[in-house]
């Protein structure tokens, strides 16, 4: 492993793994809060499940339901009118197996936040694309490559991949060299893109 | 005779590219049309696709640094800046102070070449052959001076998660101040070539116009929101690799027109000269690597990094399950979002005008389709 006694700072949660072989290591995560936080949290209650902030980048984890309105809430009562990105992480070993990431930037404040939120396999969880265009390519990314349907989306289409294609590649159960044999073979006329 | 219906107009969907040369490699568009009006547009992407963030999660982190220049490949110095910052952000180390400035010269002149691809390929668009030549002649000397550096000319790898792979060779920083020297006046020898020029200027005024307002709900940003008034450069905003200390101005524009996006962009090349400038002036002793284990092994946990590309924002998202490779590897890639902002952009225009759009957001397929 690493270079003896020059180890890189390590958050003390973090090194569960070979103590508590059953509970994986979590996030050193420390608790947020701000005013900010006081107000989503008197504003959502308990549809805001934690409020967190990790090597100072902070964030909230939410139910699937408010990501929506809080996001709307945001943009309109507190700055946050940049919506960065938006992504996933798959974990299949969990019930809820996808992790979707909203991250967002106020320019006002100069501030950035993440949303997150956890949804099984199947959960269709809202667009964003009412309270921020920005989310149209997003989420069509996003259903491309982890096959997460987004309810309300205008054009929900594969966009990086071929409209045809079977599978959603970021998913972890697809490995690097699954592909879509018979698309590969019906458009580019080979076995294998091997 | 002849068809009594013949010269009633009708709508017409026509598809440009993704052969198409003005398209900047694989980017197809299927306009729809009334005569040369454009009614809309959708972009058709993907033609690039090799599953860059597929591959990170199954390299090391030390092995897909390598890959990231390969998604926006004519600024790769860049790419390789955002994701180490990332991965020493999710170690919580911070590369010594020779590292970070010898990294702010690359990456400025990273900046520099990749605008001028940008200004060469974008007149070329519009019907100006000979800028090509005269950016490409100085984009030549900068990636002289990678060569001489880390061997390599367009896909540097430059960086290393800590700091730098090589010690700077004999003469750098006097080979830096040359260039600077020599460059300076070259863009105002293209302002006078260009800035006044009646068909350009025709070309590209309220040409893709898109107002502050735009951009910020289409998540538009680098010269594009700038060019629309809003004094925003991540580089300002949330400095990093030691930018605070560094003198520079954000050039804005007014109106968020091609026009203005190409007054921005070559005043950020100026800028661009005065920070490498400042840099090589005062480029500290000291190691080039922080203390960075062999085997990377980040705790569980995850970062999001972004920096000022030449582009606009490019973000990294990695998220560490404690192993030796990445779990996710998101890239927020500024090339994908900017371009959804073309649809609102190319609607009224005519399909000249959809040249000079796609030139004026500045796209990378590379970096589109990851």
């Amino acid at each position: 492993m690493a270079e003896e006694g020059k180890p890189v700072p390590k958050p003390p949660a973090a090194q569960a793994g070979s103590a508590a072989p059953k509970a994986p290591p979590q996030m050193a995560a420390t608790p947020w809060e701000s005013e900010l936080t006081q107000a989503l949290a008197a504003r959502f209650g308990d549809e805001i499940l934690e409020f967190s902030s990790y090597l100072g980048q902070e964030f909230l984890v939410a139910r699937p339901a408010a990501v929506i309105p809080i996001l709307e809430w945001l943009k309109t009562e507190a700055g946050f009118d940049y919506l960065v990105d938006i992504t996933a992480v798959d974990y299949p070993a969990r019930a809820e197996r996808f992790e979707l990431f909203y991250i967002l930037y106020s320019f006002a404040r100069n501030q950035r936040i993440r949303i997150k939120t956890n949804l099984p396999d199947g959960g269709r969880p809202a667009t964003a694309t009412g309270v921020h265009l920005t989310a149209n390519w997003l989420e069509r990314e996003v259903f491309d490559m982890f096959g997460i349907e987004f309810a309300g989306h205008p054009d929900l289409r594969r966009i990086l991949m071929p409209e045809e294609w079977q599978g959603h590649p970021l998913r972890k159960d697809y490995s690097i060299l699954t592909q879509d044999q018979a698309w590969v073979r019906e458009n580019l006329g080979i076995e294998s893109a091997q | 005779m002849a068809d009594p219906t013949f010269l009633d107009s009708t709508e017409l969907v026509l598809n440009m590219g993704p052969q198409h040369p003005s398209t900047h490699g694989v980017l197809r568009v299927i306009l729809k049309l009334d005569g040369e009006k454009v009614l809309g547009t959708e972009c058709v992407i993907g033609y690039l696709h090799r599953g860059v963030e597929k591959i990170g999660e199954n390299r090391t982190y030390q092995m897909f640094a390598p890959y990231v220049d390969r998604t926006d490949y004519v600024a790769s110095v860049s790419n390789g800046l955002g994701y180490c910052l990332a991965v020493e952000k999710l170690l919580n180390v911070e590369a010594p102070p020779r590292a970070q400035a010898v990294r702010v010269i690359l990456t400025e002149l990273n900046r520099i070449s990749s605008h001028l691809v940008w200004l060469g390929t974008h007149c070329l668009d519009i019907g100006a052959i000979t800028p090509l030549f005269y950016t490409f002649r100085e984009r030549e000397m900068i990636m002289d001076i990678y060569e001489k550096y880390c061997g390599a000319r367009l896909t540097t790898h430059a960086f290393r998660i800590g700091g730098l792979q090589y010690e700077l060779y004999e003469g750098f920083e006097q080979e830096c101040r040359d260039l600077c020297d020599w460059f300076l006046p070259r863009v105002d020898e293209y302002e006078q070539l260009l800035t006044g020029n009646r068909i350009l200027v025709a070309r590209m005024t309220n040409v893709g116009v898109l107002t502050a307002e735009d951009c910020k709900a289409y998540g538009v940003t680098g010269p594009m929101l700038r060019a629309a008034g809003v004094p925003w450069d991540l580089r300002k905003a949330q400095p990093y690799s030691g930018y605070e200390q560094y003198e520079f101005e954000i050039p804005t524009g007014k109106n968020g027109d091609t026009y203005d996006r190409y007054l921005v962009r070559m005043e950020e090349m100026r800028q661009s000269v005065r920070i490498i400038r400042q840099a090589a002036d005062r480029i500290p002793d000291g190691p080039i690597m922080a203390k960075v284990p062999k085997v990377i092994k980040p705790p569980v946990g995850e970062v999001y990094v972004s920096i000022e590309a030449p582009k606009g924002e490019l973000g990294y998202l990695i998220v560490s399950d404690g192993s030796t490779q990445p779990y996710r590897v998101r890239i927020r890639p500024p090339s994908f979002i900017n371009l959804q902002s073309l649809d609102k952009m190319a609607r009224g225009a005519l399909v000249a005008d959809i040249v000079a759009i796609i030139g004026t957001i500045d796209i990378v397929l590379g970096e589109v389709d990851r």
